[in-house]
């Protein structure tokens, strides 16, 4: 089964944009949470990566700060 | 052995990338990111064939463009040292090394830091040089920008309509930029400027929560959340060790793009030519390109 995958984004930011791209050319389902918009989803992903950058990508509790492609594929077993 | 390496793959190294391959230069292009800093501008009503199109938009059709091609291409690769020994280049990189004939630097500009306390220790959170990316973020909170030009004025733009209250920190006695921008933000109830003003230190605990500024000999304290660096850019170019460059440290380049090591062009805002815009990174990338065409034919590679 897939593994759960969070992505804590911007709509505006570039590697957000790259980030969601490569997830969906490898087929991987995933919950965008838009921290512009959703002021609790902000929250969770301070609290989560103890930073304000985005991307945050959250993969079953593994916490991914940027678009950090061979950490990204290796959590996912890509 | 490639005959080609580009690094970078913003407008000039994508431009390139094309050239090279409708040429058959066996390429490779190796890169931090796609789009350079295309793809974190705004709004673009300047690039021939688009009245209007956003950074992110403009830099995924160079992208799709490129990708039309066969091009070997390593994203999230960042160049550590080129160094040219006999007729071969060897590129080597934070994960890797190769071999070419010929490279084409065409690695950009990356923001200008403060260099002030807190800095390092505060970015990511609550400091950061990205206003599109982070300002979101900030929704209803106090934020600083730092700076005094067209990228702190964008910025400031963003984030008035966002946070709470805006301080515009500048050094200068005035601010600079263009008019019509900066009457946008003076107007604004919601930004105060400070101009004569430097920035002595990021305070925080675990995130930022204060910035301590200098005005005319008398320091005082700022209580923001949010600060956004915003004083210019610098060249990606600290790789290049044997490559001459200007008192900007941006690399010295002919009309051709050759460099002073031949086999060695750049193009770009890397390099030394006058006005850093898309579209003249793109016609740089191409003539780069042509540039090391001629030269592996005359070489006979």
């Amino acid at each position: 089964m897939q593994k759960n995958v969070k992505v804590y984004s911007t709509p505006t930011c570039p590697w957000c944009i790259r980030v969601k791209q490569f997830l969906t050319d490898n087929k991987i389902d995933f919950q965008n949470i838009d921290v512009g918009s959703d002021q609790a989803g902000a929250e969770e992903m301070v609290e989560k990566s103890g930073q304000m950058g985005v991307p945050v990508i959250d993969i079953e509790g593994e916490i991914i700060v940027g678009f950090d492609k061979e950490r990204i594929s290796k959590a996912l077993g890509l | 052995m490639y005959d080609l390496i580009i690094i970078g793959a913003g407008p000039a190294g994508i431009t390139a990338s094309v050239y090279a391959a409708r040429k058959r230069i066996e390429t490779l292009v190796v890169s931090q990111d796609i789009g350079g800093q295309t793809a974190w501008s705004g709004e673009i009503e300047n690039y021939t064939g688009y009245q209007f199109i956003t950074g992110p938009e403009l830099a995924s059709k160079f992208e799709e463009h490129m990708r039309q091609y066969k091009i070997a291409l390593k994203e999230n690769e960042a160049a550590v040292e080129v160094r040219k020994t006999g007729n071969f280049i060897k590129v080597k990189t934070d994960k890797g090394s190769y071999e070419a004939k010929t490279v084409i630097i065409a690695s950009g500009k990356r923001s200008r830091e403060l260099n002030v306390r807190g800095e390092k220790e505060f970015k990511n959170k609550g400091l950061t040089y990205c206003a599109t990316c982070d300002g979101p973020l900030f929704a209803q909170k106090d934020v600083a920008v730092i700076g005094g030009g067209n990228s702190a004025l964008d910025a400031t733009l963003q984030l008035m309509k966002i946070a709470k209250h805006t301080y515009l920190i500048n050094v200068n006695e005035r601010l600079g930029g263009d008019a019509v921008m900066r009457e946008k933000v003076e107007a604004s109830s919601l930004v105060t400027v400070l101009n004569s003003c430097k920035v002595m230190a990021i305070l925080g605990e675990r995130f930022v929560t204060g910035v301590r500024i200098e005005k005319q000999g008398k320091e005082e304290m700022l209580q923001v959340q949010g600060i956004f660096v915003e004083i210019g850019l610098i060249p990606n170019a600290d790789f290049a060790v044997d490559i001459e460059k200007n008192e900007r440290q941006e690399i010295k380049v002919n009309s051709y793009n050759e460099t002073n090591i031949p086999g060695i062009f750049a193009a770009g805002d890397v390099t030394d030519v006058p006005e850093k815009q898309i579209i003249i990174a793109a016609g740089e990338g191409s003539k780069a390109a042509l540039s090391a065409f001629r030269y592996l034919v005359q070489h006979n590679f």
